[in-house]
């Protein structure tokens, strides 16, 4: 029992440590005011304590948490040795003290603003106009699908496969071909762009291509990689399959699969 | 210089004033890809030309601080753009867009935020520009200059210095200028 409430007591300075680093990391405190030593003393003295599984992972938890502070400890070093530095309270003071159209003067003085142009050209009015001219009009585009009445009536699975409803392989065969084409496509170690792999003759290949791409990657065969900066989309194929249970935490990119995405990138391809 | 480079020269003037993606600016290994390997002299060439238009090619490279010696990745990976290449008088102000006040804010909030190490909680910027700009004004401000591109805000509340600051101010000169101006009473 008392070793029981000894225990808690740890495991609280623990609680304590990691929220302490926590502020440090989350409020820009300054990380020297964690005195990394005397903590890494307490771990080292809690740690024969430890039995379960949940004071271990507090424990990891905790040793995290303190490398985290030693890094913004190394980054404030290094930036303290760079020309940039200057005491804070000092600017602080500084710029309070002057004058808002000082301040902009200085500011001007050491700003070179970017040169960005946005012009249409004649070039880009004509294939503006033809995408106009081959725009289907909204009211088609938003038609509803006329379905016809049926009765309701047995099929085989030959007639579905018939019908493209089932496919003649099992999905995962399908999938592991797909992986494999994915792979030949791609150069080793690389990467290919998302619209070059999915693309397809016919958008209800390329939606079907797309599909099986999501499985791909959900499955841990391959990797989407998003540059934003650029807005393209890459697919990563793995060696083996990648395990992806407790990994990193899963996040899903949700990628605009309309036919007028897939007209335009059919027209850019011939181009 | 012969046609080839001219050619070339009007090909990375249009990729390099022409926005072509949610940003400004190209990356090395695009310039390389249109303009091929002597992408680099290329640039050489074009930031002759346009030293008559006081206007300047500013390479910005990842992780913001500028190598002594860059090495072809890194080059690869920098982004490059079109700058001024001079400075501005305050008349022209009106003419890029801003307020004297909206600047000086945007003056305030990056030597602070340098001087704190790259990184400081929005509220204690907020507070500090709040002594000499409205508060509704202040919050306006700082949305704008994330929008900008001049700041970043993380996921904790710090707010960092974005890719339109390391590409547009000298941050040497301008913590240089900072110090050397006496405050006028």
């Amino acid at each position: 029992m008392a070793q029981d409430s000894i225990k808690i007591t740890k495991r609280e300075r623990l609680l304590r440590i990691i929220e302490t680093c926590r502020s440090v990391e989350e409020r820009g405190l300054d990380p020297f005011a964690v005195n990394v030593e005397e903590i890494l003393e307490v771990i080292r003295l809690c740690f024969p304590e430890w039995k379960s599984i949940d004071d271990i992972v507090l424990d990891a938890e905790t040793i995290n948490r303190i490398s985290s502070v030693i890094k913004l400890q190394s980054d404030w070093v290094k930036y303290r040795s760079t020309s940039l530095y200057r005491d804070p309270f000092f600017i602080e003071d500084r710029i309070r003290r002057l004058k808002a159209e000082d301040l902009a003067g200085i500011f001007l003085k050491s700003w070179h603003p970017v040169i960005e142009l946005e012009q249409l050209s004649l070039r880009s009015l004509a294939a503006a106009l033809k995408y106009w001219q081959d725009l289907v009009p909204l009211d088609e585009r938003w038609m509803e699908a006329r379905v016809a009445e049926a009765e309701a009536r047995y099929v085989s699975r030959d007639g579905l496969i018939q019908e493209r409803v089932l496919s003649e392989e099992t999905f995962e065969v399908e999938l592991q071909g797909f992986w494999k084409e994915l792979k030949v496509r791609t150069p080793p170690g690389g990467k290919i762009r998302y619209w070059d792999f999915i693309g397809a003759e016919t958008y209800q290949e390329t939606v079907r291509r797309a599909y099986m791409t999501s499985f791909l990657v959900t499955y841990g065969y391959a990797a989407l990689e998003e540059d934003r900066l650029e807005g393209e989309v890459y697919v990563k194929p793995f060696e083996t399959q990648h395990s992806i249970i407790g990994a990193r935490q899963a996040v899903s990119i949700p990628i605009s699969l309309s036919a007028d995405e897939w007209r335009k990138e059919r027209e850019a391809k011939r181009a | 210089m012969s046609e080839a480079y001219s050619r070339k020269v009007r090909k990375a003037v249009h990729l390099l004033f022409y926005k072509r993606h949610l940003q400004p600016g190209v990356r090395g290994w695009e310039l390389e890809r249109e303009l091929g390997e002597d992408y680099a002299k290329v640039l050489e060439v074009l930031d002759d030309f346009l030293k008559k238009l006081d206007l300047q090619v500013t390479t910005v490279f990842e992780g913001g601080e500028k190598p002594k010696k860059a090495a072809p990745d890194q080059l690869h990976a920098a982004r490059y753009y079109i700058t001024l290449r001079g400075d501005m008088d305050p008349g022209e102000l009106k003419l890029v867009g801003w307020r004297i006040d909206d600047l000086s804010g945007l003056a305030a909030t990056i030597p602070y935020i340098i001087s704190k190490g790259g990184k400081a909680p929005r509220d204690d910027v907020e507070a500090f520009l709040r002594v000499k700009i409205p508060g509704w004004r202040v919050d306006l401000n700082i949305d704008r200059f994330i929008r900008y591109g001049y700041l970043g805000e993380d996921e904790n509340g710090q707010l960092y210095l974005d890719w339109r600051t390391r590409a547009e101010v000298d941050q040497k000169a301008l913590m240089e200028l900072l110090m050397s101006v006496q405050p006028t009473t």
